[in-house]
């Protein structure tokens, strides 16, 4: 497990007094998104706020309901009930007048392959009526801050994942939009594309723009978000900083457990695991996987298979890692692996659902 | 690398002076630029059907004496409607399959701040314009194959009227073909709507002959194509037997009607989920 990174976090945006209520540019009430033909919504009954120049950000698996929470904040999907606000406009009632506030980078390449990168921006804010003059002086402008420059008047054909993603943040920002929603915006990237996509967000976030991402990746989340909601299975499980959502955990350090058996033992050596001094909860981690049918049981053939158990510990973690060991021994389980790290927002998941997020 | 200097958001977005009717001209001058653009490959696109055609069944059958001027006469009407349909059906359906399919390109026009509605508008109208540009390049074309093509003045607001419901025909019948058809399935069906489209549309002959093919004549009678191209030489070649104009243009004010509000729900399906 990785650490989480220390980093200095910016003031609370100075206009944030208490009950400001015109300080959130998205609002979120109960919102309810139902699919034909599917059981479960999508979306089950979230709620949430985002505020004036914040960067939120909806952390949680592939399926968990953040892109169909996206799209109908930008309006590609109707709500099935609850109430959806940008700007103080119902995205339900006034879909076109949300759609000149919102920008969106999807998860999937959209640009227009038959125009040129820097004419993908120009006609983008053709669409929503910037002036001519002012749309040359800015493709321009973004153009040069995306690193795009040598390439503008090329054809978006070629290009690799990861400047597809820079041009297609760069078209979002051409109309000045009130909130950037971004969609997975670094999943498939390349370490060093994603560093760049990363601090591309961050001079947008200091620059005052709201931003409002969604990442199945809890590094991203953590490194840019200064409010994370998490989201599973169409809800939402908890909301707060990431600070706070990792405080919530039981415990300051995290000790990794892994035996290469065990899988039908697991309540026994929980028990026996959570009577060790200074371990303040066990749980188990279950790699992520579509639930079966029937629920939690099944899965595990016959009791074989790796067990991965995370204990939250208050004090000394590498102290405790030789009386675990001896307590799966008496389990008759050998320890194959031993991971201590700080809880970060992975293990916030982990409570919550049971699940580790990858 | 240089820093943002763009303005802070809370500058706001100046969007008041944006309306639907700005977005919709943008979105068109995007669909015309890119057209002007590539303006050779939409003439060979567009004109290379219509232009063999009307060689091979209005010129090279009349010269080895296998059909006679007449034919040609009658034939021309047909071609200029087969025309219409066909490059309004194709400017319409390819395009709009493959953006909902696989580029995706639709979503920033669909996230333009303009109705929904409008977008499916703003095809039909682009795919419309192809389509009567295409036929009236006929003209000068039938008069280069041909040597002679029938023209009659007086005809010329019937012509008009036929040539731009048949635009918008062929525009409902892509729009409604693209938002339906998936797009693995694009090869199987465009071939399977084609060529029964192609020919049982009067274009290569005129409808009332059919009347001892009775058959045949029910089903020509279902192609809205038929009532472009006997609308047509209603206004051109009046003197052969044809539907009577008015006919022509009911039953196809009906079609575009049926096929532009079929379409648009098709289109909505598709845009919004």
């Amino acid at each position: 497990m990785e650490p989480t990174r220390t980093r200095v976090r910016r003031h609370p945006v100075p206009s944030a007094a208490p009950g400001g209520a015109d300080d959130a540019v998205v609002e979120v009430v109960e919102l309810v998104k139902r699919y034909p033909g599917l059981p479960a919504p999508a979306v089950d009954r979230v709620s949430f706020e985002v505020r004036r120049g914040e960067v939120f950000g909806l952390l949680g698996p592939n399926g968990a309901g953040k892109t169909t929470t996206v799209g109908i904040l930008t309006t590609l999907v109707r709500p099935t009930a609850g109430m959806a606000r940008v700007g103080g406009i119902d995205v339900r009632t006034d879909p076109m007048r949300v759609r000149g506030l919102v920008a969106v980078v999807p998860q999937r390449n959209n640009l227009d392959r038959s125009l040129s990168i820097r004419q993908n921006l120009l006609f983008h804010a053709a669409y929503h009526g910037v002036p001519a003059a002012e749309r040359a002086e800015r493709a321009a402008r973004l153009l040069e801050q995306f690193g795009l420059a040598d390439r503008a008047d090329d054809k978006p054909d070629f290009f690799s994942g990861g400047q597809s993603q820079r041009v297609m943040i760069a078209r979002a920002l051409m109309h000045s939009p009130l909130v950037l929603f971004l969609d997975e915006p670094t999943t498939g990237l390349d370490p060093a594309a994603r560093l760049f996509v990363w601090d591309r967000l961050r001079e947008l976030r200091d620059s005052g723009v709201t931003l409002v991402l969604t990442t199945h990746d809890m590094d991203e989340a953590a490194a840019l978000a200064d409010r994370v909601g998490i989201m599973d299975h169409g809800r939402l499980l908890a909301l707060d900083t990431p600070e706070a959502l990792t405080r919530s955990l039981p415990g300051s350090r995290t000790l990794d457990l892994t035996t290469d058996d065990g899988t039908d033992r697991v309540p026994e050596v929980l028990d026996a695991l959570q009577t060790l001094p200074g371990v303040e909860r066990v749980e188990r981690v279950v790699p992520e996987s579509p639930r079966g049918p029937g629920g939690g049981a099944g899965g595990d053939g016959a009791g074989r298979g790796r067990l991965r158990l995370r204990l939250y510990v208050s004090g000394d973690a590498p102290a405790l890692v030789a009386p675990a060991a001896a307590v799966l021994d008496r389990c008759g389980l050998e320890l194959s692996e031993v991971g201590i790290g700080v809880p970060s927002l992975e293990d916030v998941f982990i409570h919550l659902t049971g699940r580790a997020l990858r | 690398m240089s820093r943002v200097t763009r303005a802070p958001a809370a500058a706001g977005p100046r969007l008041e002076g944006a309306g639907p009717a700005h977005a919709f001209v943008a979105v068109l001058w995007r669909d015309l630029y890119v057209t002007f653009k590539e303006f050779y490959a939409f003439l060979a696109q567009v004109i290379l059907q219509p232009l063999f055609l009307l060689f091979v069944f209005g010129k090279i059958l009349t010269s080895l004496g296998y059909a006679t001027h007449a034919y040609a006469q009658l034939l021309f009407p047909g071609i200029m409607a087969l025309t219409v349909v066909v490059t309004a059906i194709q400017a319409m359906a390819f395009p709009l399959v493959a953006e909902f399919g696989w580029t995706r390109e639709i979503e920033d026009r669909l996230l333009a701040p303009m109705p929904t509605g409008l977008v499916a508008v703003e095809k039909v109208v682009f795919a419309a314009l192809r389509a009567i540009t295409a036929t009236l390049l006929m003209i000068p074309i039938g008069i280069g194959v041909l040597g002679s093509i029938p023209w009659r003045w007086s005809g010329v607001p019937l012509l008009v009227a036929v040539v731009l419901l048949g635009a918008l025909v062929g525009a409902g019948i892509g729009l409604l073909l693209g938002t339906l058809v998936q797009p693995n399935r694009i090869n199987i069906v465009f071939s399977l709507v084609f060529t029964p489209l192609l020919f049982t549309g009067a274009s290569q002959y005129p409808w009332p002959s059919l009347a001892d093919l009775r058959w045949f004549q029910v089903i020509t009678a279902m192609n809205p194509m038929t009532y472009v191209s006997e609308g047509l030489r209603a206004a051109l070649v009046p003197r052969i037997p044809h539907i009577d104009a008015w006919i022509c243009v009911v039953v196809l004010i009906a079609w575009t009607a049926a096929l532009i509000v079929a379409g648009a729900r098709g289109f909505y399906r598709r845009a919004i989920a």
